[in-house]
């Protein structure tokens, strides 16, 4: 066991260097949620009645899961360099416990992806963002957060492991960055037409987004904080299922 | 440390495998003596790597026995793992980090004592001391090369594979790479080297064996294999058969190279 924390310990700091040493990752994490936020608070936000005072209040969560969805797409296209430069196999034929290779890059996804995220709050917190919640609340931000990166960084590492190209690494992205726009994060779901309404109001992001809402806005979360973190690891426990499967079924 | 390795080496029994309706290996036997080089010879998907990798604990045989170290691929894969170096076809190095610094990483992966110290005698010793601190992505072919074969000796494992380890480098590189693995020989390493390259198996090996056709159809010193070509020409130019020769006299191969350089082209450009 502490070998494998060890092993762990060594191979996070390897990829976390990958980070520190590429920051433009960080940088282009954190590009394009802000510049939803600006062209979501700046141009649309006029002609959007969100029901509440700050539209960069009430936007902020969707972009935080915005930010994470395109943050996760780094995990994906590290582990594929890694499978595709033969350094993956020397991990495996080395007498180091195989998990902790994946495992050290789910953490380093989770380090950046936390980084980028408090970029995309400094910038909401310039823009005027500012919150009533206690630190009570804030943990629970957080914790959402830390779990739905980790759900979505096992998700990522399937097509890190399976992917022939760099796109195709990268590209299972997209409907996860697209989710939060059919979800309560930038309008409310009783605009929507019937269907997509459906859709929008059963889907996960609608959930996470109202939780962290009602968690800044410093009210009160009811069920919906069960709902969330249901989602969070429910996707989570799933992805790591289906993350192993392919693992076996693609090297053992 | 221990001496009960000493018998050991590598064992393979009846092994096969297949790719849903391709069979690669048809029921392999092979020995590797401890402390000698064995080259195995085959063409491009005669199923050297697959062999390889299933030693390597990397892939799961279909049937058969595989034995390295003394130690079941298939049931005691861990020990396998412990008692093992792999070299893949590409230099399996991180680009992102220095040289010093992947020597250190394999190195604490491997639980040896003192990483930085270790890190820093196998960067004398293979003359990538000057480049220590740079970033491998700048390094050439031959370099990667002998980080690569570096990375691997962390930890003195008994056993080590090294799997077309002079493919793509030019030929400086390659006497540089052959001098790392008799290095890695001479240390009392038992190395299981694949190639296509004839004259490496010629200068490099102990044994060869002849895979194709997922069976290893002869295995011999470069002596003995010699003596299997039957001696009915009649040449004027005294010549031994080269390896080539036999390689391609066995395999039956219907088409013979024309070339005169014979081995040198194959990898040549």
């Amino acid at each position: 066991m502490s070998t494998y924390l060890a092993d762990s310990a060594a191979l996070l700091g390897r990829s976390l260097r990958h980070v520190a040493r590429s920051p433009d990752t960080i940088i282009t994490t954190a590009v394009m949620p802000i510049a939803f936020m600006l062209l979501f608070v700046y141009v649309f936000g006029g002609a959007i009645d969100s029901g509440t005072d700050s539209y960069v209040a009430y936007l902020l969560p969707g972009i935080l899961i915005i930010t994470i969805a395109s943050g996760v797409s780094y995990t994906a296209f590290r582990l594929f360099n890694d499978v595709k430069s033969g350094i993956f196999e020397r991990f495996q034929s080395m007498p180091i416990a195989r998990s902790s290779v994946l495992w050290a890059h789910v953490l380093t996804s989770l380090v950046a992806n936390l980084v980028a995220v408090a970029v995309v709050l400094l910038v909401a917190v310039t823009m005027g963002f500012r919150s009533p919640a206690g630190p009570l609340a804030w943990l629970m931000v957080g914790a959402i957060l830390i779990l739905f990166t980790l759900a979505l960084t096992w998700i990522a590492v399937i097509p890190g492991l399976t992917a022939t190209s760099v796109e195709g690494a990268s590209a299972f992205s997209y409907p996860l960055i697209l989710l939060p726009f059919v979800s309560s994060a930038f309008v409310p779901t009783e605009t929507m037409p019937g269907p997509v309404r459906a859709f929008a109001e059963h889907q996960p992001v609608t959930s996470i987004v109202n939780t962290i809402r009602d968690l800044l806005n410093a009210e009160p979360v009811g069920s919906g904080l069960v709902v969330a973190l249901a989602w969070c690891v429910g996707v989570l426990a799933l992805a790591v299922l289906a993350a192993g499967a392919t693992y076996r079924r693609r090297f053992r | 440390m221990t001496l009960a390795t000493q018998q050991s080496g590598i064992r393979v029994r009846g092994l096969t495998k297949s790719y849903r309706d391709l069979e690669v290996l048809r029921g392999i036997d092979l020995d590797v003596v401890p402390g000698s080089i064995v080259a195995l010879l085959g063409s491009n998907g005669a199923g050297k790597t697959t062999l390889v990798k299933i030693l390597a604990t990397l892939l799961v045989a279909d049937s058969g026995v595989a034995e390295v170290n003394g130690f079941n691929t298939a049931s005691e894969s861990a020990q396998v793992r412990a008692s093992i170096s792999l070299t893949g076809q590409f230099a399996a190095v991180d680009e992102i980090l220095t040289g010093r610094e992947n020597l250190t990483l394999v190195a604490r992966l491997r639980h040896v004592a003192d990483p930085a110290g270790v890190a820093d005698e196998l960067l004398t010793r293979f003359s990538l001391l000057e480049a220590a601190g740079r970033r491998v992505a700048t390094y050439s072919g031959g370099m990667r090369r002998r980080l690569d074969i570096a990375m691997s000796m962390i930890g003195n494992p008994p056993v080590a594979f090294l799997d077309e380890p002079t493919t793509g480098l030019d030929p400086q590189s390659r006497t540089e790479v052959w001098d790392c693995i008799r290095e890695l020989a001479g240390a009392g390493t038992t190395v299981l080297l694949t190639t296509q390259y004839l004259d490496e198996a010629e200068q490099l090996a102990d044994r060869i064996a002849i895979l194709h056709q997922g069976r290893i159809i002869v295995t011999g010193t470069l002596a003995e294999l010699t003596r299997l070509m039957p001696p009915t020409r009649i040449e004027y130019v005294e010549k031994r058969p080269t390896l080539e020769e036999i390689f391609l006299a066995l395999v039956g191969d219907a088409h013979p190279t024309h070339d005169p350089r014979g081995a040198d082209s194959t990898g040549a450009d």
